[in-house]
């Protein structure tokens, strides 16, 4: 019996905390959670419609699993919500033209410190050729 | 000589880019639904529980659409300017109430006056996230085709009212009206 009542409670615990807008289809369901991460709770700027307990997330969340159950994509319901709130309810920034800089200048900067390392390295040896010549002679 | 230059040109750089990106207000998000119609819904007004409308209540006319809620402290700020507005009959106010209860938003709009024409009930966000709302108030302007054609975050001051809006109503209430 203690044991019954225990894993209840451990059930309860672990359940999702978005209760209030859940549908019973656990696919769906993890689907819509699965959107809901990737979506921006819009009023509170950098959380999930997942894990935001604003009003208008509360509101997102309901959507997002109404299109679902309506047989709308994952890739659908998305879309629907940059339409309307543009590319800024995406957390993770798509890349394209105006992103470019963004995802590119980290690659971009580790490239130029490789290149400045191997040459500044290669410097310092012509700059120095009296141990080089000793290497030489001892060879 | 040009390593000691570098690290500043980077610097300058770096300063640049903040310099632009954080004086930028991240609240003020370009509206991707400029020029295109008015979402669709069909929403009880706040008066009258048993009579629906739909968007076909913005074609034929130019109107100003305000979201607002009796819960939304900006909004008793930018409610004198509305009544103001609401003098001049040829402008038409729409209120979008957003996430409120229906008495508490009446209560409000009977202690302040009413400026809108008509009154739509959105208690569930049905219209507003297909409208964008990020917060109240809002306000839309949508021409005689019932397309959206501006949006203005946060309350409107008088500036913005006689510097863009009404001129921006004017223009569109002279617009032929096509087919």
């Amino acid at each position: 019996m203690r044991t019954l009542i225990s894993l209840c409670f451990t059930l309860l615990i672990l359940s999702p905390i978005s209760g209030l807008a859940q549908v019973n289809d656990p696919a769906l369901e993890q689907r819509a959670r699965e959107i809901g991460q990737s979506l921006r709770c819009v009023v509170c700027q950098n959380q999930s419609i997942d894990e935001s307990d604003a009003p208008l997330a509360q509101d997102m969340r309901k959507l997002v699993r109404q299109r679902l159950s309506e047989g709308d994509t994952n890739e659908a319901v998305i879309a629907y919500m940059r339409e309307k709130y543009g590319d800024y309810v995406l957390l993770k920034p798509p890349v394209q033209s105006n992103t470019y800089i963004l995802w590119l200048l980290p690659f971009g900067l580790l490239l130029m410190g490789l290149v400045w390392f191997l040459r500044s390295g290669s410097v310092a040896e012509e700059a120095n050729p009296g141990t080089a010549n000793d290497e030489r002679g001892s060879i | 000589m040009m390593r000691g230059v570098l690290p500043l040109i980077i610097f300058a750089g770096i300063a640049v880019a903040f310099a632009i990106g954080l004086t930028k207000d991240p609240r003020r998000m370009e509206t991707t639904l400029i020029n295109q119609a008015f979402p669709p819904f069909a929403l009880e007004t706040l008066y009258e529980p048993e009579k629906t409308e739909t968007e076909a209540l913005l074609t034929g006319q130019v109107s100003l659409i305000n979201v607002f809620g009796s819960w939304c402290v900006t909004c008793n700020v930018e409610h004198p300017i509305l009544m103001d507005i609401a003098k001049d009959k040829s402008i038409r106010l729409i209120g979008h109430n957003w996430r409120d209860d229906r008495e508490k938003a009446k209560q409000w709009l009977a202690r302040r006056g009413d400026p809108y024409e008509i009154i739509i009930f959105d208690p569930d966000s049905e219209l507003a996230i297909p409208l964008g709302v990020v917060g109240a108030p809002e306000t839309f302007i949508t021409d005689k085709q019932g397309r959206i054609r501006y949006k203005h975050s946060g309350a409107i001051s008088y500036e913005d009212w006689e510097g863009i809006l009404k001129p921006l109503i004017l223009s569109l209430t002279l617009e032929i009206e096509a087919q």
